[in-house]
């Protein structure tokens, strides 16, 4: 089992004008997390809590200015396909076609054309996109986009998945399938993962965990058990699980953790 | 209150009247005319002698030098012959500033020192008229072939490169972030995401740069050459064959405007997916 360990981590940016002037602006600060690879961690907050930054910290695009960050106790020093990112808007390459897209990190590789082209389309059948792979990436839907972003990340086979507001930009209806999608496809690849969302409903349904995190420095204020995404994988329906008394008492415990302290902030 | 389904009680709505229909005359129409409109006021100014036709021959006259060209030719040369060579010069300046542009163009766009090198050349080299540094370049390089080539590449090159250099610069950050989080190193990152991104901005640069390289030929082939358009149309203007000056400049421009029709098509072809990024 892989787990990806954040060790007292703060974060500096460089102050942005009208954001304490001059200096350095703590982003993060305090972190200490894991996550091990059979686990979901769903990482929530408000606006400006720093959910991407730890993301990004993560993946290894940008460096911590303190503590460290590591993988099976090898520290992260820069990104890597054992972290394979998938984006909100899902940043595939428009001059590929699907099945192209989803064999990039094979070609990355050095993996002969033949047999990158049969694993894509092995993945591309798994996300349900089997007949989907001569097509370019603008005739696909937004909920197809991101099936493809997910096999794409698939194909790299990630020790773990940081997942950037995937289902962000998609409809609420399509929104609802992908979430009960990506929690098969996740406990199918038995990489661990790490989901950045806005939404309060998603965390609980997908997390195996929740992280909550408070703005202005973003700290990790509350770590949260929840077993609804055990509930799905073992057949019961996403609206039956939604509609629970346990779910709506958390998702009201939650939105009051999170909003707590919104209301002065916003009168001051 | 209670809401009805029972869509036989809805009101009837009036039925609209149906809009009278004029279609707007299309563009290509609206060209049409206005070329239609302007050859025509030619053919009555050279008819009705209001400009000597010295100066301004009839345009049946100049459809018969262009007969006349193409069949017989005009200072030991067909119009094929003098199209030719002119391409000829064109299509050699294109090949050199593609293979020095796009390469300085990734440098400038990729790397710092790059820039420093390259940039100031290239501001250098943008704002001078070609014609000013042909004298140098004949000197440098001789009268011959080398020196039309030279000239016509050095025109071409700026925006090829600054073309380049922004499409490089412009990449999506998260395309790259992917490529990176997919185990790319810097130079998978720069040969598989970061050039086939910049691909439709370099061939908008190399359709802009055949267009200003077609200008610089002509005025090339008028001051040193002894072939091609620009060279006919100089030695039919000392002799005074007008309708053979014509002759030429409406062959220069049909054929620009088919190199940027064939330079469009070669666009579509290739990417497709660039108003989809």
């Amino acid at each position: 089992m892989s787990i990806l360990t954040f060790r007292n981590v703060a974060l500096r940016y460089p102050a942005r004008p009208g954001r304490g002037g001059a200096g350095e602006e703590l982003v993060l600060d305090g972190i200490n997390l894991q996550v091990a690879s059979d686990e979901l961690v769903a990482i929530i907050g408000r606006s400006g809590s720093g959910k991407t930054s730890l993301l990004n910290l993560a993946a290894g695009f940008i460096a911590p200015s303190a503590g460290t960050i590591a993988l099976d106790g090898e520290p992260v020093r820069g990104p890597g396909a054992d972290r394979a990112v998938v984006f909100q808007d899902d940043a595939l390459y428009p001059w590929l076609d699907a099945r192209d897209n989803i064999a990039f990190p094979l070609k990355l590789r050095g993996i002969p054309l033949a047999e990158r082209r049969a694993r894509a389309d092995a993945l591309l059948a798994r996300v349900g996109l089997a007949e989907a792979g001569d097509r370019r990436i603008w005739e696909l839907s937004g909920g197809m986009r991101q099936r493809v972003g997910i096999a794409r990340a698939l194909a790299a086979e990630p020790r773990f998945l940081l997942l950037d507001e995937p289902l962000g930009a998609l409809d609420a209806l399509t929104r609802t399938r992908m979430q009960e999608f990506l929690l098969r496809i996740k406990a199918e690849s038995g990489a661990g993962a790490i989901l950045i969302t806005h939404s309060i409903e998603e965390a609980l349904l997908l997390g195996t965990r929740i992280v909550v995190l408070s703005p202005n420095p973003g700290r990790l204020t509350a770590e949260i058990e929840a077993g609804f995404n055990a509930e799905v994988l073992n057949g019961a329906s996403v609206s039956a699980v939604k509609a629970s008394p346990l779910f709506k008492r958390m998702h009201a415990g939650l939105t009051g953790l999170i909003h707590s302290g919104a209301d002065e902030e916003l009168a001051a | 209150m209670t809401l009805s389904t029972d869509v036989t009680s809805l009101p009837e709505v009036p039925a609209k009247d149906p809009p009278c229909e004029r279609r707007p005359l299309p563009v290509a129409a609206i060209s049409a005319i206005t070329v239609a409109v302007l050859v025509g006021l030619w053919a009555l100014a050279a008819a009705y002698a209001l400009v000597s036709p010295v100066f301004l021959p009839s345009p049946r006259q100049v459809v018969v030098a262009i007969y006349n060209l193409v069949v017989t030719g005009f200072v030991d040369a067909t119009l094929a012959e003098h199209l030719g060579a002119s391409l000829t010069r064109i299509f050699g300046a294109l090949a050199a500033s593609i293979a020095i542009g796009i390469p300085a163009g990734l440098a400038i766009g990729t790397s710092r020192i790059g820039r420093g090198i390259l940039d100031p050349v290239v501001e250098f080299l943008r704002p001078l008229p070609p014609l000013a540094y042909l004298p140098l370049i004949i000197i440098w390089v001789g009268i011959g072939e080398a020196s039309k080539i030279t000239v016509i590449a050095l025109s071409m090159l700026p925006s090829i490169i600054l073309s380049t250099s922004a499409g490089v610069r412009g990449v999506s950050k998260d395309h790259v972030n992917a490529a990176r989080s997919l185990g790319a190193s810097r130079r998978q990152v720069l040969s598989d995401v970061v050039l086939p991104s910049a691909v439709p901005s370099i061939l908008t640069g190399i359709r802009i740069a055949l267009g200003a390289g077609w200008t610089t030929l002509v005025a090339a082939e008028l001051v040193a050459a002894t072939s091609g358009i620009g060279f006919m149309i100089q030695s039919a203007a000392q002799f005074l064959v007008t309708d053979v000056v014509i002759a030429g400049i409406v062959v220069i421009a049909l054929v620009a405007i088919l190199l940027e029709a064939i330079a469009r098509q070669i666009e579509r072809r290739l990417v497709p997916w660039a108003p989809h990024r």
